[in-house]
């Protein structure tokens, strides 16, 4: 059967090109791979190659020809013992077929409109139902929170295991894994070299595999040096791979400032992993929180980053004591109950708007609290709710501002609570610097009492 | 460089340098076993396929049915296809974005593969990986990496899950010259070599990182030689002969399957086509390509075996190209007619 030859495009958005020059000519014999033609754009230069055998039986368009459209017939192969006269007189090819079918793209584009995501409802969260009514509550460091987390995980699943530096014989380099070594061994205890490019893309493989890591970086701003795994090959392949390739896995360690340490040490990415699809990302404050959070991301099918704070790991809180205490990830928890303006934060930007709040108190101010405590999925349906009752909100967080988490925040309650509002959403950030290292700009460049304080009185008008 | 003349060659580390330790060194092979009738008609049917599957790509990527990347493995074809002749059911295998021969190496169906060219639903990433993109747990195969490199950590970390369950798995790594000067490279032979971790690492060394050439990109060329001071032993294979890649994957296999940690084969092969469809292909010479095509190609050697050594007649080499022919025409067929991904599948597959 005689096939046509189609002019060919360079890249997908190529309409036209110039065929350059035959190679062969009209009776030569055409094997699969023999280049017949060559053709030009303005970037580069191809050749054709024939994909059949054959012999050339015409030439449709002639070397040196311009601005030959794709997908034009330019010769046409007959095959052995076929008439070439025959041929050329019947150009109906199966290559020509094939085109006829090209999808839309290559035709007339059509408008598209993608899908919106489905829509939400504003039912608030109760997290208070979370513990059952008479649980014990054992005060508990956050440190110590997260290590029972991990230890009780460890016993439930063989396949949970922790790798990072310093995290086996050492303890850890907070102490977060003290005694794990010594419980479980050093297969499932793994010290690893400096190497968190190289360690973060083995543990991503061993879950792709179906063990579940957790990584341990010793403070998240060297975890710049995996971020290519955790955004390139952890987050985005459940998709790539049309839902085949799961990658049930925890990063977690210090993340934000500590004290004193510099801007390379003090980086808080809670806004830059909230921005990828793929991801959880999680930043409790209370140790409750940390363990109950810490085991569901755990058990989480899906790559958690765990963000957690220095300066919170020695802070005690109590902690139920259950032999199954699971906090779900993407619910808010309010942490005061108010009801003239919203205190919307995470992690350890909770401390301002607690202490905020217990001045503002004496000023007759009744603040309500919510700790986020999940920045992705954010549970925005709970702060709407709440923005609906005071009709004021004002964001805390210490990362930078520029696409910031409060920006988020700001964003999602103008467009869910805009007739409740009666003020802007006020913002409070570190400010737009790299953290400085002198006590007194430290000091100002983080968020503080002061500057929420004036924020309620600023939205309440007082 | 003659890439066929050249036999295996074992790299041991010079005696006297810390690398010179029993671990690094095998013994030199200069050899290596004929393969069997049967196993040059299989090497020969499964080369051709790739070759043919990529021709088609390559043809309907021209036609504007397949978008974006695409990555030929013409050329190719013996060192996956070699490799897979010696590996187990198990092994997993990973490699970066020119994956195709791999997957139909994996038993991948052709239709699937293609489908996913042309971003169809049928394809195997529901048509929302593409080329670069696509994975089978049930064959083994990890994917479909568009990361120069990150394939290598990922791939070390198979072999990691089979270290942490006992199982005698391997991990079979593939990764381009251009690739090996990746600094997670390293970092991940380190950790293979300090945990003993079952990796098979397969440079394939097609001598060109898209335009640069490796002289022009790697200080040390040999890159067999890239885990000594790991203590990694390592092997130059001629990776246009298949005979030599099946041997030498084979023992590398057994090296690492044995308990002795990983392995790394420097494949020398050499692509025809361009990196991707749209190549200048102003960094070497026509001649240079002619030439590999018609003194080293893969497929052509065996071919030459099947005839003059086991007397194949030439009517069922032609029926074995009919069926490539076949099945690729059909994968064709399939995904140029399989419906695009339903609107819906926009927000689906995102999280668990
Ligand atoms: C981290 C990263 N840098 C750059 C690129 C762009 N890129 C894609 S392929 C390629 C060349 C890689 O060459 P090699 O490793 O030799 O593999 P080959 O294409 O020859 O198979 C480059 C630079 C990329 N995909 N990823
Ligand atoms: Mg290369």
């Amino acid at each position: 059967m005689p096939i046509d030859i189609l002019m060919p495009a360079l890249s997908p958005t190529m309409e036209q090109g110039k065929l350059a020059k035959w190679l062969k000519k009209v009776g030569d014999k055409i094997k699969p791979g023999d280049i017949l033609a060559e053709i030009e754009t303005d970037k580069a230069t191809m050749e054709v190659e024939a994909v059949d055998e054959g012999v050339l039986a015409s030439i449709l368009i002639e070397g040196g020809t311009d601005n030959v459209a794709v997908n034009t017939p330019i010769a046409v192969i007959a095959g052995e013992g076929e008439d070439a006269g025959t041929a050329a007189a019947a150009p109906a090819a199966a290559a020509a077929s094939v085109a006829a079918a090209a999808p839309a793209a290559v035709a007339a584009p059509a408008v598209v409109t993608a899908p919106a995501a489905p829509p939400a409802a504003a039912n608030a969260y109760d997290a208070s139902s979370e513990v059952p009514a008479g649980t014990a509550m054992v005060p508990t460091t956050v440190r110590e929170a997260l290590r029972d987390a991990m230890a009780e995980e460890m016993r439930a699943d063989g396949n949970v295991f922790i790798m990072g530096e310093e995290v086996a014989e050492y303890q850890g380099a907070y102490k977060v894994t003290q005694g794990l070594l010594q419980q479980f061994g050093p297969k499932r205890v793994v010290d690893t070299p400096i190497t968190e490019h190289g360690f973060a893309g083995i543990a991503v493989g061993a879950a792709y595999e179906g063990l579940r890591p957790i990584v341990e970086f010793m403070t998240f701003n060297f975890a710049m040096q995996a971020i290519d795994h955790i955004i390139n090959s952890a987050a985005k392949t459940l998709y790539m791979s049309g839902g085949q390739l799961g990658c049930p896995i925890v990063f977690r360690g210090p993340n934000g400032a500590a004290a004193r340490v510099g801007a390379q040490h003090s980086h808080d990415y809670a806004a830059w992993y909230s921005n990828v699809p793929g991801l959880k990302v999680v930043m409790p404050f209370t140790a409750a929180d940390a363990k109950g959070l810490l085991k569901s991301a755990i058990r989480d099918p899906n790559p958690v980053v765990f963000l957690e704070n220095e300066i919170l790991y020695g802070q005690t809180f109590p902690v139920p004591q259950m032999d199954n205490w699971l906090v779900p990830i993407g619910k808010a928890r309010i942490h005061r109950p108010g009801k003239d303006v919203t205190l919307v934060s995470f992690g350890i930007g909770m401390t301002y708007c607690i202490k905020a709040a217990a001045e503002l108190e004496k000023d007759g101010i009744d603040c309500e609290i919510i700790d986020l405590r999940t920045i992705r999925p954010m549970d925005i349906d709970t702060v709407v709710a709440s923005v609906m009752k005071t009709g004021r909100c004002v964001a805390v967080e210490e990362g930078f501002p520029q696409s910031g988490v409060t920006a988020e925040i700001a964003t999602r309650v103008m467009g869910r609570a805009f007739d409740y509002l009666d003020a802007p959403v006020i913002r409070i950030t570190g400010k737009d610097v790299p953290m400085p290292y002198a006590a007194n700009l430290e000091k100002l460049a983080l968020p503080n009492v002061g500057e929420v304080i004036a924020a309620v009185k600023a939205v309440t008008y007082r | 460089m003659a890439v066929a003349a050249r036999k295996a060659k074992t790299v041991a580390p010079k005696p006297g340098s810390k690398a010179s330790g029993s671990k690094a060194s095998v013994k030199i092979i200069a050899n290596f076993p004929q393969l069997t009738r049967d196993e040059d008609m299989h090497a020969y049917k499964e080369m051709l396929l790739i070759r043919r599957f990529e021709e088609k790509s390559g043809q309907m990527y021209g036609m504007g049915l397949i978008g974006g990347f695409c990555h030929l493995y013409i050329g190719q074809e013996a060192v996956v296809v070699g490799m897979q002749m010696g590996s187990k059911p198990g092994d997993q295998v990973i490699t970066g974005y020119r994956d195709h021969g791999h997957m139909l190496a994996c038993g991948m169906e052709p239709r699937g593969v293609l489908a996913e060219l042309t971003g169809r639903r049928g394809g195997y990433s529901r048509g929302k990986g593409g080329s670069m993109h696509m994975f089978s747990r049930e064959k083994k195969f990890f994917g479909g990496h568009g990361i120069v490199g990150a394939q290598v950590s990922l791939g070390t970390g198979l072999g990691f899950a089979n270290w942490y369950r006992n199982d005698p798995s391997v991990s079979l790594v593939y990764f381009g010259d251009g690739a090996a000067n990746q600094g997670q490279v390293y970092e991940s032979f380190n950790m293979a070599a300090l945990w003993k971790l079952p990796v098979v690492y397969i440079v394939e060394n097609n001598r060109y990182a898209m335009g640069t050439s490796v002289n022009r990109a790697s200080a040390q060329t040999d890159f067999s030689r890239r885990g000594l001071s790991f203590n990694i032993p390592g092997e130059q294979v001629d990776g246009m002969d298949i005979r030599a890649v099946k041997a030498a994957g084979e023992r590398a296999m057994e090296h690492a399957r044995s308990g002795k940690g990983p392995y790394i084969l420097e494949m020398q092969t050499y692509r025809y086509r361009g990196h991707s469809m749209s190549d200048p292909a102003k960094y070497r010479t026509k001649d240079e390509v002619q030439k590999m095509r018609e003194e080293h190609d893969p497929i052509e050697q065996v071919r030459a075996r099947l005839i003059n050594q086991w007397k194949v007649a030439e009517d069922e080499l032609k029926a074995i190209d009919a069926k490539a022919r076949d099945v690729v025409n059909d994968a064709a067929e399939f995904a140029t007619h399989d419906p695009e991904p339903d609107v819906a599948e926009l927000y689906t597959d995102i999280l668990l």
